[in-house]
């Protein structure tokens, strides 16, 4: 047992130890927008005494916000999912050739697998087109040690160094030494340096030529990088790989010869070589695209890759054994058991706006947050679901395709932190090119699908300081929408008479769904009435169940079953409430013709 | 258990459940025992009532953070169908322990389907070692439904190669002081669902 000291040891995710590292760097200011896999980063860097940390509209904002404190001299960290890069690629691509004053780093938390995401994008791509480092850790231990490195390495090289987790980092716990925190070797402050820090085209054309021969300088550095390693072995069998793919190929190749790359860009050529002619047989095992397979490729060394192991979805140690050595080791196959996908949660304010929006006869663009569950069934109540914030701009343009036909039947919906992270500007142009498309904005108070984050509306910061609340009417008046309305989704009849006067209306309206998360602390605490259903009422008709609600279950009858509890031979069953999930929202009572829904004892 | 070097434990469920808890404390516990001990779970929209899993792993160095199927020395299910759906997961000589619990999938909720019949024998043509515990009864009657987790982490420690301190010790470290008590009493109700002897 190699662990030292308890005290020294703590068992980490990735995301807590790239939190405990940033601590140790010294790191001063981080930024982020919640994403899944990444949230947890800032949520406990956080805690830390002595640091800023913050929620940002949006990843744009978070690295422009980090490249800021950057620029003042201290060290700064901007976190985000996969897709949160693209949102910030703009200003990403240009502090390449700026460069840092205080270390920079950017995390990418890639999510191969789609766990919690719309897509399975590669982020190591980012680094080669932007001209920035990465680093790739394979559990949390190296996330921490790797965190610490980057910030040294971007102050070295003058460069914001990207650092690269997948979901079975980010997610994956693992016990973490503990070290002192430092910082950076410099007091902070701002220096005028107009050739470094304004990107005018003559000052860039510059940068450019400074940004190629760090490029140059880093592959040197690679080289050399204790991240990057040779773990000789059987020399039958060498295996390139990174990240939490280096576990599996340990895990299903204990002997074989390893090359282990902690720095995925740029890479270090000489190492490569030198590994490849010591084994006689090569392959690259890496999650999703041939990204170290066709540099490795471009070198002329032959290799095999995607021909073994696959490019989507996730690894395990079983598909990196049986791609590479063939055969398949006898499992037995799984159970059939019905499926259990997520659902809404027992009381979940978006069900009821989405029960009403499914008896119309709408197309619903969707967006990204807890919501999307709508499209589902039983409420199978949403047609289109791309990317934070889309669902406004694929509404109008829906509307605009479709022109006067399109009055009445498109509505958008998009949750609050979502249209404060890129819906406003899609609001606007409904707005300014002369739309009628109804905007529904589902405000429960929170970011609820990544655990309750506070956003700009809900009048407090990560760090719990009570802040201005933005006022999302007020905001959708601004623009120039006439035609505001807040409703209360768990009041179906309200939301419905809104919802049917409002898509009929030839011009810009907003609805906004106003009740908190279910999940919300303040909401758990309050007392709420459980309901259930009087059986001697309950026909059977099923109406209650097509909220899809998880706290309402069918009790199927046979013919015998229905008599004996004195139903009509052919009713096929009863409603039943289950008082430990019911929370309480009052929609199912509305649903029921027969008056057999009522407020429990308990 | 009878590995005790290192072992693979598949904890499942419904979202909500406080799987993810559970397995904090069991992890911590492993490494209060002196083990090397990884977890691995997924957060986000998962998580919303749907199936969920975390895989542990424990030993002098682990490696991987993921479980193969077939490999599991300890399957723990906090639903019943929830057992049926990761069964394959276990070794052979691996065991099952179940909450008796059921909680109805959509499909099942609204009457499409039916909660499967039969579980525990279709368990038993995996492993003989099956144990069924009704740890919602346990919850309920320490007064706290949210306990259902440790209650289920106190059945399974009779698998485990820690002292049951160990697990009283890593609720204390881990758990918030005034959530304390209820859990280390739902640690030994669970404990006590099952015969020292498993």
């Amino acid at each position: 047992m190699s662990i030292p000291a308890r005290q020294l040891v703590k068992l980490f995710s990735g995301n807590e130890a790239i939190a405990r590292g940033a601590f140790e760097a010294g790191v001063k200011v981080a930024s982020a927008y919640p994403g899944t896999p990444s949230t947890e980063i800032l949520e406990n860097f956080a805690r830390y005494e002595g640091v800023y940390a913050e929620w940002a509209p949006n990843e744009k904002v978070a690295v422009e916000v980090a490249l800021g404190a950057s620029m003042a001299g201290v060290r700064a960290l901007a976190a985000m999912k996969h897709v949160g890069v693209n949102v910030a690629a703009d200003p990403i691509f240009t502090a390449s050739y700026t460069g840092v004053r205080g270390g920079l780093v950017i995390v990418t938390a890639d999510d191969p697998e789609l766990h919690s995401s719309q897509n399975e994008q590669d982020n190591r791509h980012y680094a080669v087109a932007a001209k920035i480092p990465m680093l790739e850790p394979s559990d949390s231990e190296e996330a921490k040690d790797f965190t610490i490195i980057a910030f040294e390495l971007s102050e070295k090289f003058d460069t914001p160094v990207f650092l690269r987790t997948t979901t079975r980092i980010s997610h994956a716990k693992g016990a973490v030494r503990l070290g002192e925190p430092s910082g950076p070797p410099f007091p902070p402050g701002f220096v005028r340096d107009p050739a470094k820090w304004i990107m005018l085209p003559l000052n860039a054309k510059k940068r450019h030529v400074i940004v190629e021969k760090r490029m140059l300088a880093l592959k040197e550095f690679a080289e050399t990088f204790p991240g990057n390693r040779i773990e000789w072995g059987d020399r039958s069998l060498g295996i390139i790989t990174a990240g939490v793919s280096y576990q599996y190929v340990r895990e299903a190749f204990p002997d074989a010869s390893v090359l282990k790359l902690g720095m995925a860009h740029p890479m270090p050529e000489r190492l490569i070589r030198e590994f490849a002619a010591g084994v006689s047989r090569l392959v690259v095992v890496e999650e999703l695209d041939p990204f170290i397979e066709t540099h490795v490729k471009a070198l002329g060394i032959p290799v095999q890759g995607k021909e073994l192991i696959p490019i989507v979805g996730e690894l395990d140690p079983r598909i990196v054994r049986e791609g590479i050595a063939g055969g398949s080791a006898p499992v037995r196959a799984p159970e059939e058991v019905p499926s259990r996908p997520p659902n809404l949660c027992p009381g979940c304010p978006h069900r009821g706006l989405f029960y009403v929006l499914s008896k119309q006869k709408v197309i619903v663009t969707g967006d990204i947050g807890c919501y999307t569950l709508a499209a589902l069934p039983p409420l199978s109540t949403m047609d289109t679901c791309i990317c934070m914030g889309a669902s406004i701009g694929n509404a109008f343009g829906i509307e605009k395709a479709l022109g006067k036909a399109a009055l009445g039947k498109v509505v958008a919906v998009i949750g609050d932190s979502t249209f404060i992270h890129s819906g406003i500007t899609g609001l606007i142009d409904i707005v300014y090119n002369r739309g009628f498309s109804t905007v529904i904005i589902l405000d429960n108070r929170t970011t609820a699908m990544t655990g309750a984050q506070e956003n700009p509306a809900t009048g407090m910061t990560l760090l719990k300081d009570p802040t201005h609340s933005l006022d999302l009417p007020g905001l959708c008046r601004a623009i120039g929408v006439e035609h505001v309305y807040i409703v209360n989704p768990h009041d179906l009849a309200q939301t419905e008479a809104v919802l049917k006067r409002e898509l009929a209306r030839e011009a810009p309206s907003v609805i906004i769904t106003e009740a908190p998360c279910v999940l919300l602390p303040d909401h758990r605490k309050k007392k709420r009435p459980v309901y259930e259903v009087i059986t001697d009422l309950c026909t059977g008709c099923k109406a209650c169940g097509k909220l899809g609600c998880p706290a309402i279950e069918w009790v199927p009858f046979t013919p015998e079953e229905a008599v004996a509890a004195g139903k009509k031979q052919t009713q096929k069953g009863i409603s039943r409430i289950n008082t430990l999930l019911c929370d309480g929202c009052n929609q199912c009572p509305q649903l029921c013709k027969f008056k057999a829904i009522l407020e429990g004892k308990s | 258990m009878s590995v005790v070097a290192g072992g693979n434990v598949l904890l499942a469920g419904v979202g909500g459940q406080g799987i993810l808890l559970a397995s904090e404390v069991l992890c911590e516990a492993f490494l209060l025992g002196g083990y090397d001990v990884k977890k691995s779970e997924v957060h986000g929209m998962a998580q919303r009532g749907g199936a969920v899993t975390t895989h542990l792993r424990f030993g002098p160095k682990v490696n991987s953070p993921l479980i193969e199927p077939g490999t599991a020395d300890l399957l723990v299910a906090f639903e019943k169908m929830e057992a049926l759906r990761f069964v394959h997961y276990l070794s052979p000589g691996g065991a099952a322990l179940a909450n008796a619990q059921e909680i109805y999938p959509p499909s099942v909720a609204t009457g499409r389907e039916r909660y499967p019949a039969g579980i525990e024998e279709r368990l038993r043509e995996f492993t003989p070692r099956l144990f069924v515990v009704d740890a919602l009864a346990a919850a309920l009657s320490l007064g706290e439904v949210r306990a259902v987790n440790i209650v289920m982490v106190g059945a399974a420690s009779h698998f485990l190669p820690l002292e049951k301190e160990t697990y009283t010790d890593a609720l204390r470290a881990f758990l918030p002081e005034k959530i304390v008590e209820v859990n280390v009493r739902a640690f030994r109700a669970g404990r006590g669902l099952l015969p020292a002897q498993v």
